[in-house]
């Protein structure tokens, strides 16, 4: 089997000089894939995300990004690459327009953004009503549009969503998951923490179970879903 | 009762100072707002950087006067003006390499970076008194009145006189130029844009590829011109003395605080705010009291409900009073 496109492989390390959070973890995502990652709390599903983007200290194993090794790169020169990132909070300019956030995250680009601008809206159609709107009037929902929004305006090949319904009514939570499998078709990889296991690991076409910072479990969406071992675990229930 | 009379007298002795004097207030708070919001920090040097400013346009001045170039009617200070900001630029520049890039790097606490600023405040504050002395200078050599009282008095057969200044006007002219150009440059280009977005959400900008070191330049550039223009319009409007400049921080800072510190439009509503309560809680009222009231009930003492001494208090206390019932200030800035 040939290598995915994004992986993050064998993974340890930690914040600063603080101890180990991750152990050996692995994370892969190929083009046009979602992958999932969900746990328990405290199992590290954040941190091995930001392991991936750069921000914290990779001791042991390597991220490689289309088959080149990227574990020294900072995040900035990782959205260089074509890496973006939406963090969970904090995510959006507040004091700026929602047109003003897209702009700014096509910042590196010096080639027209209105094309790119103009796909975002038809992607979110609500945001091209309230583009002369401050980001910081919008709904939590709509904040979360702006954040992706502004991601993909450096066209990038991967996203990093961390926990982008955090916050959101399930009917918004749907609707966001409709919106990044859309996303995904058009080839971008997705690579995703989520809390709502269950629903998420239901459009996920590669899920990663992390406890304490290792892969417990892996498997496509579907089969997690219906492994017992997992559902008695951790997604609770029968 | 004539209350035209009054109205003159009032326009005279208060509306018109008060708004040359808020205007250089506004001025002077935007730069600390901008760096306040970009920075982080509240920047005590600014006072100095002004007096600084200020000295080295006197400076040109001179030269310009001593090789004869004149834009008369206008004062000399002007044409000075563009070197003046220049120099100041390139000094700020200079302070934030060798002092605060330091600090930054370090990821310092704010309260760290205004002691820094407090020291780099010390150290302008002896440059400029080395360099120009700490005497009073006066180098408006332009024309002193756009309007003088007694052709007002001609011109309207009013008792009361009314008198512009020159260096009024030109305040409050190149006041509006400099806001309408710093907020076109806010809203409109994109290393404005980077600059609000920086402010906004620091971790967000660095994300979005944002240079931080190219705004933080940007941002000591704008506030050289801005803290340059205020310091020399003052000069103009009243005299040049480095220690008067030093006391301006205290109304420049109450503005910015009173309107939102990080917010510019805040800055400039604090400015006018903060002139116009010094100027008319300063002010003797016996003249426009005598005018509007009936003669049976014309004040006896000034009615000046504060000596000018105490000016300072007044900013003092305005700021004290927002700190405690709005700490965010009247447009909504970032908490103190």
């Amino acid at each position: 089997m040939s290598e995915k496109f994004l992986i993050g492989d064998r993974m340890s390390g930690g914040y600063g000089q603080g101890p180990n959070i991750l152990h050996g973890c692995t994370l892969a995502v190929d083009k046009g894939e979602i992958a999932v990652i969900v746990g328990p709390n405290g199992a590290g599903k954040s941190t091995a995300m930001k392991a991936v983007f750069g921000m914290l200290n990779v001791r042991e194993g390597a991220v490689r990004l289309g088959g080149e090794d990227i574990t020294a790169l900072t995040p900035q020169n990782r959205v260089g690459k074509g890496m973006a990132f939406v963090p969970q909070t904090n995510n959006i300019f507040t004091s700026m327009t929602v047109e003003e956030n897209l702009e700014m995250g096509a910042f590196l680009r010096d080639d027209d953004i209105s094309e790119t601008m103009e796909q975002v809206y038809d992607l979110f159609p609500i945001l091209r009503d309230k583009r002369r709107q401050a980001a910081g009037e919008l709904s939590g929902g709509q904040r979360q549009q702006v954040a992706v929004g502004r991601a993909l305006m450096t066209q990038p090949t991967v996203l990093m969503l961390d926990e982008p319904t955090a916050g959101v009514s399930p009917i918004v939570m749907d609707e966001l998951f409709d919106r990044i499998i859309e996303v995904a078709r058009t080839g971008i990889s997705i690579l995703m923490v989520e809390q709502n296991a269950r629903q998420a690991l239901g459009i996920a076409d590669t899920g990663y179970v992390l406890v304490q910072g290792r892969n417990a479990h892996t498997g496509t969406g579907k089969a997690l879903l219906e492994d017992p071992e997992v559902r008695r675990t951790f997604l609770g229930g029968t | 009762m004539d209350l035209l009379n009054a109205f003159v007298a009032l326009l005279n002795f208060v509306i018109v100072p008060a708004t040359a004097y808020g205007s250089q207030l506004a001025l002077g708070a935007l730069g600390v707002t901008l760096i306040y919001g970009i920075l982080r920090f509240s920047n005590f040097a600014h006072g100095d950087t002004m007096a600084f400013g200020a000295m080295v346009t006197i400076l040109f001045t001179w030269l310009f006067q001593a090789i004869g170039i004149s834009i008369q009617p206008l004062p000399t200070a002007l044409v000075a003006l563009p070197f003046g900001i220049a120099v100041t630029a390139a000094m700020m520049l200079l302070t934030d390499r060798w002092i605060y890039r330091f600090y930054r790097e370090q990821k310092a606490k704010p309260i760290i970076l205004v002691m820094a600023s407090l020291g780099v405040m010390f150290v302008l504050n002896g440059v400029v008194r080395v360099i120009i002395g700490p005497g009073e200078q006066r180098f408006n050599d332009g024309e002193r009145f756009i309007i003088r009282a007694r052709d007002f008095k001609e011109m309207t057969g009013l008792s009361e006189g009314l008198a512009f200044k020159t260096s009024q006007g030109i305040t409050i002219v190149v006041t509006i130029l400099a806001v309408a150009v710093l907020f076109w440059f806010l809203n409109r280009t994109r290393t404005g844009k980077s600059m609000r977005a920086y402010s906004d959400n620091e971790d967000l900008a660095l994300l979005s590829g944002i240079d931080p070191e190219k705004v933080v330049r940007v941002t000591w550039i704008l506030a050289a011109i801005l803290a340059t223009t205020a310091g020399v319009l003052y000069g103009l409007d009243k005299a040049f003395k480095p220690f008067t400049y030093f006391q301006l921080l205290l109304p420049i800072f109450a503005s910015a605080i009173v309107g939102g510190l990080g917010n510019p439009l805040g800055a400039i509503a604090g400015g006018y705010i903060i002139a116009f309560s010094e100027v008319t809680l300063t002010y003797a009222w016996k003249k426009v009291a005598t005018y509007v009231l009936p003669d049976s009930m014309a004040p006896d003492g000034l009615v000046q409900l504060l000596s000018t001494d105490y000016k300072y208090a007044v900013s003092f206390t305005i700021l004290v009073i927002v700190l405690i019932f709005k700490p965010y200030g009247i447009f909504r800035g970032k908490a103190v």
